[in-house]
């Protein structure tokens, strides 16, 4: 009964959102975990950075309902986003945390 | 009162998705900040000093756990369960009062090992942005409770899910800034 309604609304059930959660605790343990082992230190970076993308997307998708809403909602959200980013590696690179390697 | 775009789409729900997207170049704009001046603090205390992974996974687990319960609220007032909506709600806003309690904690700790807005670049930088989105969090838990109370005065129905679904836009938004945050700040040093 639970899930027909929230089917009726075109969002997620409980159970979704319950298995949303659960794979976001999963990747916040591998977070803090891959910062204690000494051996993914020098792919450190790139790995927090994939697990973080991937809970941002999860919320993002499931928990905001990107998925099931309409595209125009994700342009007002991307957009900005892209933007966002484009600003914080613009400004990085302007103040050199990039190196150029020839 | 709502009303629905040319689009099809709910004004108050388009409007706010406009809101998010000019606060993801507010904190686009703290984070390259942060970003641009990492490392370049000429004294300590460092991030290294200070920073208690330990401490900020449990707050971020608590935020997390907040999305949840703010999910299954909206859930519960779609389809009309007041008595569970309520639980979920006030459980959402207690979860934001611990998250900020931790706020409190880390940054009295910080101030007594030397770390002020002053005393360097990673103090200036730290605090603004996790103050601000300190500020936000407060800003979310204030809109919960009185979303709450008005559940409490019978005065929240399915008929005001999108008010909830508003709400809820705004609180995961606020979780998926300290996803970003607690990655950047915390866990790549």
């Amino acid at each position: 009964m639970q899930d027909q309604k929230s089917a009726e609304h075109g969002h997620p059930t409980a159970a979704v959102y319950l298995r949303v959660a659960a794979v976001l605790v999963i990747l916040t343990v591998l977070e803090v975990g891959v910062f204690y082992v000494p051996q993914f230190h020098g792919v450190l970076v790139p790995v927090l950075l994939c697990l973080s993308a991937v809970k941002f997307t999860l919320v993002v998708m499931f928990y905001m309902h990107l998925k099931m809403d309409s595209p125009f909602f994700t342009f007002l959200f991307g957009g900005p986003l892209l933007l966002a980013t484009a600003v914080i590696l613009a400004l990085m690179f302007m103040f050199g945390a990039f190196t150029l390697r020839r | 009162m709502s009303h629905h775009t040319s689009l099809g789409l709910d004004n108050r729900k388009m409007a706010f998705w406009a809101f998010i997207g000019s606060e993801c170049l507010l904190f686009g704009s703290l984070i390259a900040t942060y970003l641009v001046y990492k490392g370049r603090s000429v004294v300590g205390p460092y991030p290294h000093d200070v920073l208690n992974i330990p401490f900020t996974s449990i707050s971020t687990f608590d935020l997390l756990m907040s999305s949840l319960m703010m999910v299954l609220a909206l859930a519960a007032v779609q389809r009309n369960d007041m008595r569970w909506a309520k639980v979920w709600l006030f459980s959402t806003a207690l979860l934001g009062i611990f998250f900020l309690g931790g706020q409190v904690y880390e940054f009295t700790s910080f101030v007594h090992e030397g770390l002020t807005l002053q005393r360097n670049l990673f103090g200036a930088t730290f605090f603004v942005l996790t103050g601000t989105h300190g500020a936000h969090v407060s800003v979310g838990v204030l809109w919960l409770l009185t979303l709450w109370y008005r559940a409490l005065r019978g005065k929240l129905t399915a008929a005001n899910a999108m008010t909830v679904e508003i709400t809820g836009l705004y609180w995961h938004f606020v979780d998926v800034i300290w996803i970003v945050i607690f990655t950047v700040v915390y866990l790549i040093q």
